[in-house]
């Protein structure tokens, strides 16, 4: 199987002001090894692959590659050793074609202008070759994620790498773009490539690397065989205690439908029609979770639940009452809402914990009596707030800008379900949060179903929708293709509702 | 290819210039002596339009929204008159000229430097940056100009046979050294941009500069030297100001580098698009002139002088709807 050493790193570690990002980390890839890098949001992980591939310096230690000591300084020289690199966020240009990007950096060159015929055949021979199909003059800004991830390995094999380092190649990924992923890197390492896959998905782990280091606040704290392993023992190595993976909960009691979408449409930023005519129901008491590929609508249909976003045509109705465009009127009538994107949506970074979680109640009582606020009431909800819901700062006041991607999360969470909820809109409500997090999110998301609240649950992330949903419905372009129960149907059955088919 | 991208993108150049050319035809047959000097100007008044809108051009291409371009061309303009003046007696006329395009083009260069080191260095606000670059341009060449100094004339380069085709030969073939510069500048940018591995760099790095770093692109370096040649680009537009005027007067860039951006934008970002907007503003600069001149109607001559920037604000009007910048325009690149 794995060759001999490509890459050993020793005693790597990295400083940034205030935080020991990096505390002698050891790492070691052979040849045709995949080597799962493991590790929580802020483990440290893209800092230790950012030094492998040249993009920061490392205070101490050393990088071995091919048995040589090297020092990166900068990408291009890590691309010219044969390390090539997959960002999380495509590196790539939208309006620019394939074969140009794939190109870009090491064009070839005729008579002193850039021939594109030989970028293109180029492009062709090797996609031929390692069976990435790609159809070199596409334009990149109109292909899918899951062929421009393609295109991102494409420039790296173009660029003869002999190393590959995927920074959470899956994300944006349908299970199966993700299924199809994994052939493809055991392809390319049967081929002799080494491959550092980051991700902090253990199922992908257990199902693609041969071994696997994981990383726990900068350090590494072991590696294992891959086959010797076990989600467990994984998931333990990663926070450092034994975690509940699966979601404890009752079955759900659902009564009386609390949302009621019918035929809705819903436009964009650009004006285009997202939603085109989506229906669902979310009852009291149960947990209805929309799977989907992330940009088929579920941002807008949110949105207009919540009052955010003009509804088209169609309608939403949360008991009874349609929602029109007022999102006061909407929260006062018990909606809850964990907006996608918490540091636009959901939080303002630079006022204080206090004055973010009565972002929604400021004007009422008892935080404020005609019209002055009341600041020992503000803050006596936060103490109570940041103790019940694990929010870990120095204080109230702490600007939560400053605060840790799960600890800002756990802000919003205590601001929507510290009060009385018919509906609870949460989308996205644990994406990039450590698994400690996590945990506390869903339980009480839990809570707030058993209380007898209705939970719309907007996710890109299966585990979470099979974890907690009582049902799950699938959209695709807008519309709801499928509802399923997730005791019958499988992760494979709502992928492929997923990617349309079906 | 590229070609075919630009006629699509600029219908609305295409279809006034179409529109133009067939006036100016039936115009010709009416009345030839001043539809061609209407024809001539139209090209003469746009060959600064080109340059300095090319200049806009390169700089947003490469992420960096400039701003200051009336500044540039008015650094341009009066360096190269200084220049020029005072190199007189020693060198004669032509070679002074040429110090007086050399130096104008070092000034303007310079201050593009200077934006791309605010944008890079200080990741300032670059419209700030840009207007810096214009209060001190006014400022300094309004304080060190002097009065009474004069300078060799431009002299004109008709091409000889081609000049006596009627309507074409005036129109194309008998300008001044920088009208033809600036119509060539437009073909050999058209050639860089989507030709050249500095192009396909050059538009990455204006797209998408993390991709392009990542590949080994020097982001920082393209924009600097990009910024300083597009710079140079508008030291030149100033001096083609110097030869139809032959002589520098305070403020004499007159907004037309505010002008030249409303063109690129118009051009769409796209050199040969930068060409056809440029013409289409120099006609209708040509055409209040000759109004003006002609006094043909018994409007205030003010009036006239309106149109190119009511013209301006309706191209922006019109044109901003569906006008897509290159991504990173205007954004400042931080590497982590």
């Amino acid at each position: 199987m794995a060759g001999d050493v490509l890459l050993e790193a020793r005693g790597l570690t990295k400083r940034f002001p205030g935080v020991l990002a990096n505390d002698s980390v050891d790492l070691l890839l052979h040849r045709g090894e995949i080597l799962g890098l493991l590790g929580e949001n802020g483990a440290g992980k893209s800092t230790l692959v950012k030094m492998l591939f040249g993009i920061h310096q490392p205070d101490e230690g050393d990088i071995y590659f091919k048995g040589q000591a090297v020092t990166n300084d900068g990408p291009g020289e890590a691309i010219a050793r044969g390390m090539s690199m997959v960002h999380q966020h495509f590196q790539l240009v939208p309006p620019l074609t394939v074969a140009e990007n794939i190109v870009l950096g090491n064009e070839p060159i005729s008579r002193g202008f850039f021939n594109k015929r030989a970028a293109e055949k180029r492009v062709r021979e090797i996609s031929e070759q390692y069976g990435l199909t790609v159809e070199p003059t596409d334009v990149v800004g109109d292909l899918p994620v899951g062929i421009q991830q393609r295109v991102e390995i494409l420039k790296a094999l173009y660029r003869g790498a002999e190393m590959l380092i995927l920074d959470e190649p899956t994300a944006v990924l349908t299970p199966q773009e993700t299924d199809e992923l994994l052939v493809i890197l055991r392809q390319l390492a049967a081929d002799g490539v080494g491959i550092i896959f980051i991700t902090h998905k253990l199922r992908e782990v257990l199902a693609v690397t041969d071994r696997v280091t994981v990383l726990r606040q900068g350090k590494g704290v072991g590696t294992a065989e891959t086959a010797n392993s076990t989600s467990a023992s994984l998931a333990e190595l990663m926070v450092g205690r034994s975690v509940v993976l699966r979601v404890e909960k009752d079955e759900a009691a659902p009564a009386e439908p609390v949302l009621i979408v019918n035929d809705l449409h819903v436009r964009d930023d650009r004006r285009q029609l997202v939603v085109e005519g989506a229906t669902l129901q979310v009852r009291a008491g149960e947990i209805l979770g929309v799977a989907g590929v992330e940009g088929n609508g579920q941002r807008e249909l949110v949105e207009a639940i919540t009052g955010i976003r003009p509804i088209d045509t169609g309608s939403a109705v949360v008991d009874g009452t349609p929602v029109g465009s007022k999102p006061r009127a909407v929260r006062e009538l018990g909606v809850a809402y964990i907006p996608e994107d918490r540091e636009k949506d959901g939080l303002v970074g630079g006022y204080s914990i206090a004055d973010n979680l009565v972002l929604a109640t400021y004007y009422e009582e008892p935080f404020a009596s005609r019209g002055v606020r009341d600041f020992d009431a503000v803050a006596q909800q936060a103490e109570e707030l940041v103790e019940q819901f694990d929010v870990r700062t120095p204080s109230i006041n702490t600007p939560v800008q400053s605060l840790s991607g799960g600890n800002k999360q756990k802000v919003i969470v205590a601001r929507e379900l510290s009060k009385e909820n018919r509906l609870v809109v949460a989308s996205q409500p644990t994406r990039g949060v450590d698994v400690g997090s996590i945990e506390f999110i869903h339980n009480q998301l839990i809570t707030a179903r058993d209380a007898g609240a209705a939970v719309l649950l907007v996710s890109a992330e299966l585990d979470e929708i099979f974890g907690l949903a009582d049902r799950i419905a699938v959209i695709y372009e807008g519309r709801i293709v499928a509802e399923l129960d997730p005791t019958t149907t499988t992760r494979e059955e709502v992928g492929l509702f997923m990617a349309g088919g079906g | 290819m590229t070609l075919t991208k630009t006629l699509k993108g600029n219908t609305a150049t295409i279809v006034g210039l179409i529109a133009v050319a067939v006036a100016l035809s039936a115009s010709y047959l009416w009345d030839d002596t001043q539809t061609t000097a209407v024809a001539a100007r139209t090209v003469r008044e746009a060959a600064p339009l080109i340059l300095a809108g090319l200049c806009g051009l390169v700089g947003e291409r490469s992420g960096i929204i400039n701003i200051g371009i009336e500044g540039q061309m008015l650094l341009g303009a009066f360096c190269g008159f200084m220049a020029a003046s005072y190199t007189t007696n020693a060198l004669g006329s032509t070679v002074s000229l040429l110090a007086g395009v050399a130096g104008g083009v070092a000034v303007a260069s310079a201050a593009g430097w200077f934006l791309a080191w605010t944008a890079i260095r200080l990741r300032m606000d670059q419209i700030i940056a840009g207007t810096v670059i214009n209060i001190f341009a006014i400022g300094a060449t309004s304080f060190f100009f002097v009065q009474g100094r004069t300078m060799p004339t431009v002299p004109n380069w008709p091409v000889p046979g081609l000049r006596d085709v009627p309507l074409l030969g005036r129109m194309l073939f008998d300008h001044g050294p920088l009208t033809y510069v600036a119509m060539l500048a437009a073909v050999l940018i058209h050639i860089a941009l989507f030709h050249t591995r500095w192009g396909l760099r050059t538009r990455a790095v204006g797209e998408h500069p993390g991709a392009a770093d990542t590949v080994g692109v020097n982001v920082f370096r393209l924009r600097y030297l990009n910024l300083a040649a597009a710079g140079a680009l508008a030291g030149l537009a100033g001096f083609a100001l110097l030869q139809s005027a032959s002589a520098f007067n305070r403020g004499m860039s007159n907004g037309k580098g505010f002008i030249a951006l409303a063109v690129m934008i118009f051009g769409r970002w796209r050199p040969m698009g930068v060409f056809g907007a440029a013409l289409l503003f120099g006609f209708f600069n040509a055409l209040q002139a000759q109004l003006q001149f002609k006094q043909a109607l018994d409007v205030p001559p003010q009036f006239f002088g309106m149109i190119p920037f009511v013209l301006t604000i309706a191209v922006l009007a019109l044109a901003g709807l569906s006008a897509r910048p290159p991504a990173a325009s205007g954004q400042p690149y931080d590497p982590d």
